[in-house]
């Protein structure tokens, strides 16, 4: 270096001063609209609650209450309820969720407890993010095309056998809610594994090492310890995972059925708050609308609650491990 | 496994000390239900891989043989076929569906940054960043399709369809995964690196632009680059926001301006009763995971460094 700033100290071309008034004036602007930006998220939430309850208004003052478990859909009538809706994507929901689950936590279990050499469990992992990473519209194009005729003839044998059963009580012809849940399972899949990986990886090794110097064999250290230590981190898994299915909207909407009933059965077509939405919202006339906003209202909700309450979980856990010793 | 009897010097002088059996046997119960265990695992993460080997196969299969094909021109710069037509291309979707990511990517980046700047640097523990954050992560959960009635409530009800539309809804789902993934990635920033600027009197500014921005950019990067690979995925924000239309967008008009996408295209055609539809929906499909897996790729080259 030839001139270097030190070995000339007291000359003006020292590095270090202090910030002159333009640089000073900058910096206020320039925090000023950080601040803004940060401010732009809370009003937008603000912005889009405000916006869907304005267009709701009208909906919410026709139907009141009536409309959470009112079961017709009749634009003609003018009569909107959107209880078969709640019910499907509950249902649906559920269903990929006790799937998704035991599969997403189960793959945690296999890439972060010394199954698979850790070189291959990063290969295995980047299969699982790469499942996250296939937009819906593909699942919902190969639900179509691939699972539909797949399970077709199981869910028909199912019916035949066990048709008194509720679950199986109807004959599948088609889209319903047995593909669709299938799918919801895959595409919650990864959020399970990525965040159920993240609460076995944040135990100590000591503690395994503790199971295993008490003789345990590998599963015994997994369910009684590993598990259980987890236990807090998997739930926030499992409740994000839920959330993630009750909002997904086009694979649902491609393969559901979008019928307006309430079935057990898991081959009878079926409907969703979000594939009501996005079926009837590009033709709806201006009633249609209102009612549809309200029906948002309604998906909003039930989506806010739930990542709430997964989010508070994750708090905790991470609390419970990083914060006090 | 152990023939080592540790146990031995205590047995003699403790009556009725019973010496624990550390010699493990295969038919054991605990044994047995340990293997029964580890293959049941192995056969979960074996069927999980499955639908990702089927999607890949069916995407080569059904949508290669056009993409890879002779007509493959055609394909990536034709106009959608309209009812019995054979042939035709999705052109249109193509540049539909990146002008709309790039109008998303333009909005949603800056302010993001903007954002996670004042969240990890500037007011970490204010009450506006705590709420920020809070409700950054709450919309990370937040149901796509809500982002597409939310802005056509405020957009298209007042100026009808258009890329603009279809951009602003997709810039509400990328601006938390933004917002979050720069946060985490300046908050990594070390703390002795902004004190020795800071000591040479460089204002928050300058340490932002000259320091933090700079040695975070990779991970930042990384973030935006996830965030774009999940908004051109996306569809149910479109549907009614941008809508479809079978030819170029001629203008970035915010009035009147139907605009097509990759995956609304894939939508209407996945229903239509023509072999020739089904399979450009196929093509449509494989070109859209193309287009979410180079930024993916990106997403990780960018994200290498750190590690």
């Amino acid at each position: 270096m030839p001139n270097n700033p030190f070995t000339q100290a007291g000359s003006s071309s020292t590095i270090t001063r202090p910030p002159s008034g333009a640089e000073r004036t900058g910096d206020t602007v320039f925090r000023g609209i950080a601040y803004a930006c940060a401010g732009l998220i809370v009003l937008l939430v603000i912005a889009i609650l405000w916006q869907l309850g304005r267009e709701a208004a009208p909906a919410m003052a026709e139907h009141g209450l009536g409309f959470w478990y009112g079961t017709t859909w009749d634009v003609n009538k003018e009569q909107f309820g959107v209880l078969p809706e709640i019910w499907g994507t509950l249902y649906s929901s559920l269903l990929a969720l006790l799937l998704g689950g035991i599969f997403g936590i189960a793959i945690a279990i296999f890439l972060t407890q010394d199954f698979i050499h850790h070189r291959l469990a990063v290969v295995f992992r980047t299969i699982v993010e790469l499942l996250a990473a296939i937009p819906s519209v593909v699942y919902g194009l190969w639900g179509i095309y691939v699972l539909i005729p797949l399970i077709r003839p199981a869910a028909d044998w199912l019916h035949e056998q066990l048709g008194w059963f509720p679950l199986f009580g109807t004959s599948m012809s088609g889209p319903g809610l047995a593909p669709a849940a299938l799918v919801l399972a895959i595409m919650i899949l990864p959020t399970v594994a990525a965040i159920s990986v993240d609460a076995f990886r944040r135990i100590p090794y000591k503690v395994k090492e503790a199971a295993y110097g008490m003789g345990t064999t590998k599963w015994e250290a997994i369910l009684k310890v590993m598990l259980p230590t987890a236990s807090s981190g998997i739930l926030a898994a499992l409740v994000l995972g839920f959330g993630r299915a009750l909002g997904e909207t086009m694979a649902l909407a491609m393969l559901i059925g979008n019928a307006n009933q309430i079935s057990w059965s898991l081959f009878a077509p079926a409907n969703t708050l979000a594939s009501l939405l996005a079926s009837n919202f590009p033709e709806a006339g201006a009633v249609e609308v209102q009612a549809l906003m309200y029906a948002a209202l309604v998906l909003l909700l039930i989506t806010f609650i739930v990542n709430v309450v997964g989010l508070a979980v994750q708090q905790y856990t991470m609390r419970k491990f990083e914060g006090k010793q | 496994m152990s023939d080592v009897d540790i146990t031995a010097a205590r047995a003699v002088d403790e009556p009725g000390f019973v010496r624990p059996n550390l010699k493990r046997r295969m038919l054991e119960g605990r044994a047995v239900k340990n293997n029964v265990l580890t293959v049941l695992t192995w056969i979960i993460a074996i069927l999980a891989a499955i639908p990702l080997v089927s999607v890949i196969f069916m995407l080569l299969m059904r949508g290669g043989t056009r993409l890879f094909g002779a007509d493959f021109v055609e394909v990536l710069t034709a106009l959608p076929p309209a009812g019995f037509e054979m042939g035709g291309g999705i052109g249109p979707a193509i540049v539909g569906t990146l002008a709309m990511v790039g109008i998303a990517s333009v909005i949603s980046v800056p302010f993001g940054i903007m954002a996670a700047i004042y969240l990890a640097i500037l007011g970490p523990t204010s009450k506006l960043a705590t709420t920020a954050r809070f409700l950054a992560k709450v919309l990370t959960g937040f149901p796509s399709i809500l982002a597409g009635v939310f802005v056509y409530a405020v957009l298209v009800a007042n100026f009808g369809y258009s890329p603009w539309a279809g951009g602003v809804a997709l810039a509400v789902l990328m601006l938390p995964t933004v917002v979050l993934a720069a946060e985490e990635a300046i908050a990594q920033v070390p703390q002795r690196m902004k004190d020795a600027a800071f000591g040479i009197g460089c204002t928050r500014t300058q340490v932002i632009w000259k320091v933090v921005l700079p040695t975070g950019l990779p991970g930042i990067l990384t973030g935006v680059m996830l965030a774009i690979a999940g908004a051109a995925g996306e569809s149910a924000p479109l549907l009614f926001t941008a809508l479809f239309s079978s030819y170029y967008i001629e203008s970035l008009s915010a009035v009147n301006n139907p605009t097509a996408s990759l995956s609304i295209l894939i939508y209407n055609f996945s229903g239509m009763p023509f072999e020739n539809q089904i399979e450009l929906a196929w093509t449509a499909s494989l070109v859209l995971v193309l287009i979410v897996l180079v930024f993916n790729i990106l997403a990780r080259l960018f994200g290498q460094p750190k590690d």
